[in-house]
């Protein structure tokens, strides 16, 4: 049974991965100080992740991905101050309401040239920060939605100002939904995704559903991102208008791009060097740090990302 | 005998251009069959339209007695009638293991299973051994594609759509571009297809054509022009003139 042991050895977990892990888990225990950066960095590696399942694993190109981000991260704030404070509770719903939209707008999606499918997210996401801007009563509009109580985790730990709390509760929801995610790429379905990617018409040859993939793809990037965003309003209990701005769908692209497409640790790697960088970069002279950052690009891609990426990926597969 | 694969009166138009006119056409069960024709004579739109990546403009397609004109492309897969392609259209940096267990998983109906594991499911790796001892593909089975010999490329096309259990198989140009040493390997691999599997060859290569085929269709401007043994086509005046003649030339 050739091929059962080398399918079996394909998913396998490497020891480099379980001890990033640790590491990542290991840290909530670390003195306080750094939780809320490390916050934020499990925040958007999830973010990124989820672009990533859409766009490293199926191949669909978006430049509006903050409108899941977004759409979470108001439902969230909105189901902490109408539904229910357990976080937990409304992180669920909140993804769950995500996946719903995936599913709508993935109609929108599935037909087009890269340039269409670029042009169709950047322009739901413009209509989703529009909306959210016109319903102040709802949204709070541009003063941001405010007044969320959002309750202690598992009705024990409460959020602290140092964001021990948080960068727990992020960071082993991060782990979570990457096991599943790992779990999905090395699935039958995974690998299906990954054909239609490299060539959906040669896929649809050999029998496979390419328009019903896309959609559970898309629907499943969208409740991650929606995760992501209801991450970041419940563990800073306010949610702006900027959680839907076309700046956010940049930058998690850029994120993606630096730690690596088409692999699940390319979004956390990615986080992790986008946000260092911010850090350091902007303590200096806030104003230059995308002056720093697009320098940094440039260099990145002279180097050679893939020769970079090609070192680590043969550690974390 | 009867027919697993018929086209009745089959046309498609592009704009004002007739690329397939009124083709009647039929494969039967168990047949070793090749399409032929000059470049331009309507070969890649006549698969396109068997194979659904083409609406046809009129006629039908029949798959085993049953209309199919209407399912698309991984409906008729499903069904049996499985093509490969004339050019490379491999996933390059997927291995021919992730490559045969997605044909035989999706076959298996495993496709939408996102819950396990690739290769979890015991025949299908069971079916991915056979496959690829069947088409010598054993010792390279983990490399990326886009680094196998060009042989062992075209034979993993040929693997991957045998993977799919095709009634029907559709071969573009099997052997173009394999160097020499290489290609008695994929000849033999066509040879030793099984013989319930029904085969359409659609080459160029006549050497090929006549050693491989029973029947012969020959495909002239979008229509059938003449089918026949190899030895009345080899003799038909016609086909000199439009086919044979023209390749003596060129």
């Amino acid at each position: 049974m050739k091929a059962a042991d080398s399918l079996a050895r394909r998913a396998r977990w490497r020891w480099p991965e379980i001890v990033f892990w640790l590491l990542a888990l290991a840290a909530i225990a670390a003195p306080a100080g750094k939780h809320l950066i490390l916050n934020e960095i499990a925040i958007l590696a999830l973010f990124a992740l989820s672009l990533d399942l859409i766009l490293g694993y199926a191949g669909i190109i978006s430049l509006g991905h903050a409108a899941f981000f977004g759409f979470g991260a108001y439902a969230a704030g909105l189901i902490c101050k109408y539904a229910t404070a357990d976080p937990v509770l409304g992180l669920l719903l909140a993804m769950l309401l995500s996946a719903m939209l995936g599913l709508l707008t993935s109609l929108l999606v599935l037909r087009g040239s890269d340039l269409t499918r670029l042009m169709v997210t950047l322009g739901m996401a413009l209509v989703l920060h529009e909306i959210a801007n016109a319903l102040p009563q709802w949204t709070g509009g541009a003063d941001g939605l405010q007044g969320m109580a959002v309750g202690p985790l598992l009705g024990r730990f409460d959020f602290d100002l140092f964001g021990r709390t948080a960068y727990g509760y992020s960071i082993v929801t991060l782990f979570v939904l990457f096991v599943l995610a790992r779990r999905i790429v090395k699935s039958p379905f995974g690998v299906s995704l990954m054909a239609i990617r490299r060539n959906s018409l040669r896929a649809s040859a050999l029998g496979v559903p390419v328009n019903r993939r896309l959609i559970a793809v898309y629907a499943l990037g969208a409740a991650y991102a929606g995760a992501a965003g209801a991450l970041l309003a419940q563990t800073t209990a306010y949610v702006s208008l900027d959680v839907l701005e076309f700046n956010r769908s940049a930058d998690v692209l850029l994120t993606l791009i630096i730690g690596g497409t088409g692999w699940l640790y390319g979004g956390i790697v990615g986080a992790f060097v986008f946000k260092v960088l911010q850090d350091l970069l902007s303590s200096g002279a806030p104003q230059f740090w995308l002056f720093w950052l697009g320098l940094f690009l440039v260099v990145l891609a002279l180097v050679g990302r893939d020769r970079l990426h090609g070192l680590v990926r043969r550690a974390m597969p | 005998m009867s027919a697993v694969l018929e086209t009745r009166a089959l046309a498609k138009s592009f704009g004002g251009l007739l690329a397939t006119r009124d083709v009647t056409f039929s494969l039967e069960k168990g047949a070793r069959q090749a399409l032929i024709g000059p470049n331009g004579a309507g070969k890649t739109t006549f698969v396109n339209l068997l194979t659904g990546v083409l609406p046809p403009s009129s006629g039908q397609v029949f798959l085993a007695g049953e209309d199919i004109t209407s399912l698309r492309p991984e409906a008729r897969v499903r069904r049996g009638l499985v093509r490969t392609f004339q050019i490379n259209q491999l996933f390059a940096d997927l291995t021919p293991i992730e490559t045969l267990a997605l044909a035989v998983g999706e076959r298996l109906g495993q496709g939408k299973e996102w819950w396990r594991r690739l290769g979890a499911a015991e025949p299908m790796a069971r079916e991915v051994d056979e496959v690829a001892a069947r088409f010598g593909l054993g010792d390279v089975l983990d490399m990326r594609t886009d680094t196998l010999p060009y042989g062992k490329q075209r034979l993993l096309e040929i693997a991957v759509a045998f993977a799919c259990a095709p009634q029907v198989l559709l071969l573009d140009e099997p052997a173009a571009g394999v160097p020499e040493a290489e290609r008695r390997d994929i000849l033999d691999a066509i040879a030793a297809l099984p013989a319930d599997v029904s085969v359409l060859l659609i080459e160029h290569d006549m050497d090929l054509v006549f050693s491989f085929a029973k029947r012969i269709s020959v495909l002239v401007d979008g229509g059938l022009l003449v089918e026949g043994e190899p030895s009345a086509i080899a003799a038909d005046p016609r086909v000199r003139a439009v086919y044979l003649g023209e390749s003596g030339h060129g």
